[in-house]
């Protein structure tokens, strides 16, 4: 578990709103422009600072949603979940300005060198960080062979849908859809469990490079599965939820 | 100043009393969030073991039933995460680590704690002695979980929750601070979270 010190502190810049993109009806993409940007690797996240007309802010941990050479965007979850103060998304206006500060975290990241093959496994928005790694494979040309399980409730909550859909050569997706099912699918239908993962993840040949992300209960299920079906424990690595990486 | 993020409002509050008690930029939950960064291990008590080593040497260790034979003390303290939430009154059994490092001779500065899994974090000597850390086995009245680090974490309360670390397996006495897991991927080097020292250089 050895890393790359990353050198200097992380500064706050305003970042201006260029994109929203609806992604299901809870979740949207914000698309930035950030001139101060230093760049960051596939699966980082970056730090918003958020600011209430009242003058009340928060901070938020999100996962940067591209790859090492996509604009950085983030994709955010609205949580009803009367923890903390939310932040409804579907208001944002393209020119709106945001303060951020990142990249952040740099043990569950990819680049091309990592090698593979690739296995991700994603629960819910836990999608967000392992779509900026397939993207870094896609653009650079990386010829080690992706495998993606996607497990969501339902059809209308799987995120990035469309471009999961249209990656061909090499990478391989696999949903499952726990809650509801549209007529006629033909995808598995339950939570990922050990059983799944041995049909779907148990590997020949080479042993894959795993990376996790989704709620608690759904990694600590994956990872323990994948320990159990043979990974080496540091060839699995993990993250909790898109947003709140790190330690 | 900062502008205004359109879309976002304030809910949350921190509960009446307790705004002393909840460091800047921390939010309090009920709930035990889970972080880590890879597969939880489970090693068997039987095989378990807590040392003090320095250099090549290991200067002591104790097994399970050992460690369980030595002073346990409750601790009731407030635990920040530097993911933002703080939660408050949390209750732990466990060892102190002065009890533990008064069986070793040493003049060390710091130590690195390190786990199962390969986790490791730093901290000042200071820091984890004068009754301020402890390995702990125990939470809210029953065996600790092994998603929240159990059999044994270090429970070092006073700084961001990363430098109590999980599934601890022992303590390594360094002469200088050298950065553990996290503080390599540009986690701050102490973790005060009453300075906000969430990355390097803050």
């Amino acid at each position: 578990m050895a890393g790359t010190a990353v050198p200097g502190r992380l500064s706050w810049e305003v970042a201006t709103v260029t994109a929203v993109t609806p992604e299901t009806p809870s979740v949207r993409t914000i698309g930035l422009d950030a001139p101060s940007w230093p760049g960051h690797r596939a699966g980082q996240h970056l730090d918003v600072r958020l600011t209430a007309e009242d003058g009340y802010s928060a901070e938020r941990s999100y996962s940067i949603a591209g790859a090492a050479d996509d604009p950085v965007a983030i994709t955010v979850e609205r949580l009803d979940d009367g923890e903390v103060s939310p932040y409804r998304t579907e208001d944002v206006r393209v020119g709106d300005q945001l303060e951020i500060r990142g990249p952040v975290g740099g043990y569950f990241a990819w680049e091309a060198a990592d090698g593979g093959p690739l296995l991700l496994v994603a629960g819910g928005s836990g999608i967000v960080p392992l779509r900026a790694i397939l993207r870094q494979h896609e653009h650079s040309g990386s010829d080690v062979p992706v495998k993606l399980l996607y497990s969501a409730r339902t059809m209308s909550e799987l995120i990035y849908r469309d471009e999961l859909d249209g990656y061909q050569d090499g990478v391989e997706t696999i949903y499952t859809l726990t809650r509801e099912q549209p007529a006629g699918w033909a995808g598995y239908t339950r939570r990922v469990d050990r059983a799944l993962l041995s049909e779907t993840a148990g590997a020949a040949g080479k042993q894959p490079l795993a990376f996790v992300c989704g709620p608690t209960s759904f990694v600590e299920t994956v990872a323990g599965g994948l320990v159990a079906l043979g990974f080496e424990p540091d060839r699995v690595k993990t993250e909790r939820f898109g947003g709140t990486g790190g330690p | 100043m900062s502008p205004t993020s359109r879309g976002f409002r304030r809910r949350h509050t921190v509960p009446d009393g307790d705004a002393a008690r909840v460091p800047p930029g921390q939010y309090v939950t009920d709930g035990f969030p889970v972080l880590s960064a890879g597969p939880t291990p489970h090693t068997p008590l039987t095989d378990w073991t807590f040392s003090i080593r320095q250099g090549s040497s290991t200067l002591k260790s104790w097994t399970w039933a050992e460690l369980q034979g030595l002073a346990v003390e409750t601790a009731t303290v407030d635990i920040h995460c530097v993911t933002r939430w703080s939660k408050l009154d949390t209750e732990w059994r466990g060892v102190s680590v002065d009890t533990l490092l008064d069986q070793v001779e040493h003049d060390a500065g710091y130590v690195m704690a390190f786990s199962d899994g390969g986790y490791t974090t730093n901290l000042p000597l200071a820091d984890v002695t004068g009754g301020k850390a402890w390995v702990a086995f125990s939470f809210a009245g029953a065996p600790l979980e092994p998603e929240h680090g159990g059999p044994a974490r270090l429970l070092v309360p006073h700084l961001y929750f990363w430098k109590s670390a999980k599934w601890v397996r022992g303590l390594e006495l360094m002469d200088e601070d050298r950065p553990g897991f996290w503080e390599t991927y540009g986690y701050n080097m102490y973790g005060d979270p009453w300075q906000e020292q969430r990355y390097q250089g803050d």
